[in-house]
């Protein structure tokens, strides 16, 4: 029963998705307020249903109903409750729902809240969002049914892949999509801008937020992939460029531009098509990233479902929204140039610049993941694009975008002035050329790389401290008026400091851990020592235990010296005899200066044990940084003036010559 | 002239459609090797392990023996690991060629992982992998008794890839010697 009542809420859905997507734009178009808000109402419903339809598979997965194709596939009577309630999105149905899902409550949230938006603007954004809609619940219905029964209904079912058996399962997916997904808002109202033929303030101010949620969601989802790929894959790596990988860092990069030229348009209303054109294709690129891993045009570690026909249906989403959007764009924007005029040094400048190298960087992430099917499209050869491709095309056009990033935020509105902005950022650089001097005294020239990671990385963070040293005014007032002035910062002065730490403290890490960490792979018997990196490891005792779905092969190690004291240290090879599968479980040892990591593999002939042991310096800071960008984004979230009063006030139509985009 | 550059994004962006769209008419699995029925291109290269030998192309002869195309940093190849050693376990004779790869860490990947070749050469400048036709990895031949090239997977073997497909090849080409 559950099944059918999940698969009668989807085909509602999508019948009110239709309803929704037609009557808000004819209404729009027609001025007509009651059949905007039947569309309004038709975006609700179809949010209740489309949840109705995944509490139906999350249902059907906690009972275990194998008459039904996709939970026999996934989930078995063994499986933990918490994994079978994460296959729900482990497959690709499942996360394709959630998608869904994701997409219909952002529109109910512009149903509810967008009351202060002009009435045609919110009707137009989710008459998108409905077509949106309508096209991914189609997508479902048509090409990927979750709810495809079994017969003969079989005793018992498959098993969910052990690699993605993990928390990370529970958490990951779910806070990246919220990212992707968040940025379809953005798509909507892009779109809903160029029909309307203005953009104003208002606009800015109801578009920064959704970036801003999508882009923390993404941060954090992205940090935790890596995090989750560095102590499950079991070989001590947190990135490996792999297309996924890229389809979730591309979006994350136009997102990052987004919301700094969206910033600049609230603030000066200059960069307006800049911003729309940036909206359009941050969601174009979630889609695309959509498309690679459900379509089998590349091959990758996280494909599911490769099926040429998914594919199709979703390449002609891509093609149909960005196409629109993009030819929507060409047809209207330029009639909206209407660009406050900013000098070249000042945070516009400084903005436009950011936002040149951001798009350039993702274009050679962009063209190193596809690269392999344009080549292919004018010749028979196929190649593959590894890392050393990214080392000479992605980390040049990332540095002076970390320089600028210090910057950024220490210079003024406006127009600045060459010589006082070099007074102001003084410190920071005199900082920033020790550390040079210091990373390139202790690297060496070989590694040029890590040395100007490693000063990049200091001038950011110190340069993001001033930002806060610079409000207080400390050493220019008393200390007590500059506990008076810390404790009235608004929160969006701390986020802009710790989202600038933030990349700063990664940049440390990345640069730390690829200079110095240092590996041993060797055969351990108990009771043996080996030394790694000024610390001593123990293999204390090998067991064989049993766990829910699996058995495994467990090493217990003791790690002593280094900074706090001796360390337990398990790692597991695990073995699921449902999928006939190994998977390894790394015992890592976190800690603040670096961590130890272990990972066990097979035993060999002679009675001992294949271990592999990393010492990895700085890793942790890769995503430690991660999450105080993350908690940049959010203090900016919370902070009061999203919550003032929008003022409609139209950008003044400038009759300057020079376009602000230029 | 202005609005031919606001004409920019969506004309680029019909290219990269049409891209995909014959990109995804295409299976990335099958790739036509130049090879196909061709012997091996000669080569002779160092081992990955010290005192270990290496692999010539004229040791690659004899009996149907796979060719495997790996290396240490090819996440791919890692889930292919367990089929290659399991093959190897039921008397598949596999070779392996680790690619673009300091034979150091092909070696501990070996330690790390197992090693299912009877014996590995180590081509970290890539020549031998430009005459082979490698695209990218793990790719793998399967070679006949007279050392020619009779069938080119790119991408890890399945199980499924080696009972449908590999595997009937291989009794074929075992049965017509």
């Amino acid at each position: 029963m559950t099944a059918e009542i999940g698969q009668f809420a989807l085909i509602l859905a999508l019948a009110l998705a239709c309803i929704q997507a037609g009557a808000q734009l004819w209404g729009a178009s027609r001025g007509d307020g009651a059949l905007m808000a039947v569309g309004r109402n038709a975006t609700l419903l179809q949010a209740v249903f489309v949840a109705l339809a995944f509490g139906c598979l999350a249902a059907l997965y906690l009972s275990n109903d194998f008459s039904v194709a996709l939970v026999a596939q996934h989930s078995n009577s063994a499986q933990p409750l918490i994994y079978r309630l994460g296959a729900t999105w482990g497959s690709h149905e499942g996360s394709m729902l959630l998608w869904v899902l994701i997409l219909a409550i952002y529109g109910g949230a512009v149903a509810v809240f967008g009351g202060t938006l002009r009435e045609t603007m919110r009707a137009r954004v989710l008459g998108v969002q409905g077509l949106l809609g309508a096209a991914f619940i189609g997508f479902l219905i048509f090409t990927s049914n979750p709810f495809t029964r079994l017969v003969p209904v079989p005793a018992d079912g498959g098993e969910l892949n052990p690699i993605l058996q993990d928390p990370g399962l529970v958490f990951h997916p779910p806070i990246l999509y919220l990212g992707y997904v968040g940025l379809s808002i953005a798509f909507s109202f892009a779109v809903a801008a160029l029909i309307e033929g203005t953009v104003d303030e208002a606009w800015a101010r109801w578009v920064r937020p959704w970036v801003l949620a999508s882009w923390l969601c993404l941060t954090v989802g992205i940090t935790a992939g890596s995090l989750w790929a560095y102590y499950s894959l079991g070989w001590g790596g947190w990135w490996f460029w792999d297309p996924v990988e890229n389809a979730s860092f591309m979006p994350w990069l136009l997102a990052t531009a987004l919301l700094h030229s969206a910033l600049v348009l609230e603030k000066r209303g200059a960069l307006i098509s800049w911003t729309i054109l940036l909206a359009i294709l941050a969601f174009s690129l979630s889609l695309v990233g959509t498309f690679l891993v459900r379509s089998g045009v590349l091959t990758s570690v996280h494909a599911f479902a490769l099926d040429a026909r998914r594919g199709v249906y979703i390449l002609a989403i891509i093609a149909v929204f960005t196409g629109s959007a993009l030819a929507l764009f060409a047809w209207r924007a330029p009639a909206m140039r209407t660009g406050a005029l900013f000098a070249p040094l000042s945070v516009e400048g400084g903005i436009t610049l950011n936002n040149l190298f951001l798009l350039c960087a993702t274009a050679t992430v962009f063209l190193g993941t596809f690269y392999p099917v344009f080549v292919e499209v004018f010749s028979t050869d196929a190649i593959t694009v590894g890392p050393p491709y990214y080392k000479l095309t992605f980390i040049p056009l990332v540095l002076p975008l970390l320089l600028l990033a210090g910057l950024g935020p220490l210079m003024s509105w406006r127009r600045d002035d060459l010589k006082t902005l070099a007074r102001r950022v003084m410190w920071p650089a005199v900082i920033g050329v020790i550390a040079l001097v210091a990373a390139a005294l202790l690297f060496g020239p070989g590694k040029i790389l890590n040395v100007l990671g490693m000063a990049l990385g200091v001038w950011l963070i110190a340069s993001a401290k001033l930002i806060m040293l610079r409000r207080w005014r400390v050493g220019q007032v008393g200390l007590g008026q500059s506990l008076r002035l810390a404790r009235a910062t608004p929160l969006a002065i701390w986020a802009v400091a710790l989202a600038h730490g933030g990349l700063g403290v990664t940049t440390l890490g990345i640069s730390g851990v690829t200079a110095w960490q240092t590996n041993k792979v060797l055969s351990m018997t108990a009771g043996q020592q080996v030394a790694l990196g000024g610390k001593t490891v123990t293999l204390d005792q090998v067991r064989i235990v049993r766990g829910p779905n699996y058995e495994a092969n467990q090493a217990r190690f003791t790690v002593t010296g280094g900074w706090g004291g001796a360390r337990t240290l398990i790692s597991e090879r695990r073995f699921y005899p449902v999928s006939q599968t190994h998977t390894t479980v790394a015992g890592i040892g976190f800690g603040a200066l670096g961590d130890v990591y272990i990972s066990v593999g097979d035993a060999d002939p002679n009675g001992g044990l294949v271990v592999r042991l990393w010492d990895h310096p700085l890793v942790g800071w890769i995503w430690g940084g991660g999450l105080i960008m993350a908690l940049g984004g959010a203090l900016s979230l919370a902070d009061r003036g999203w919550r003032r009063v929008v003022v409609r006030r139209r950008v003044p139509t400038a009759a300057q010559g020079v376009p602000a985009t230029a | 002239m202005r609005s031919l550059i606001y004409l920019l994004p969506v004309l680029l962006f019909g290219a990269v459609i049409a891209a995909f769209a014959i990109g995804l008419g295409r299976d990335p699995a099958i790739l036509p090797s130049t090879l196909l029925d061709k012997p091996l291109p000669t080569f002779d290269l160092p081992a990955v392990r010290d005192g270990d030998v290496g692999l010539k192309s004229s040791d690659i002869r004899g009996q149907p023996r796979l060719l495997n195309v790996f290396a240490s940093w090819c996440v791919s190849c890692r889930f292919e690991h367990p089929v290659l050693l399991a093959l190897k376990a039921r008397g598949v004779p596999i070779d392996g060629l680790d690619w673009k790869d300091q034979a150091a860490a092909g070696a501990r990947y070996l330690i790390d992982n197992g090693d299912p070749y009877a014996r590995v050469g180590n081509d970290q400048p890539g020549r031998t992998g430009i005459d082979l036709g490698v695209a990218g990895v793990p790719e793998t031949f399967v070679v006949d008794a007279l050392g020619r090239v009779r069938y080119k997977q790119v991408g890890p073997i399945t199980p499924d890839d080696w009972t449908r497909t590999i595997a009937p090849l291989m009794d074929r080409l075992r049965a017509g010697t």
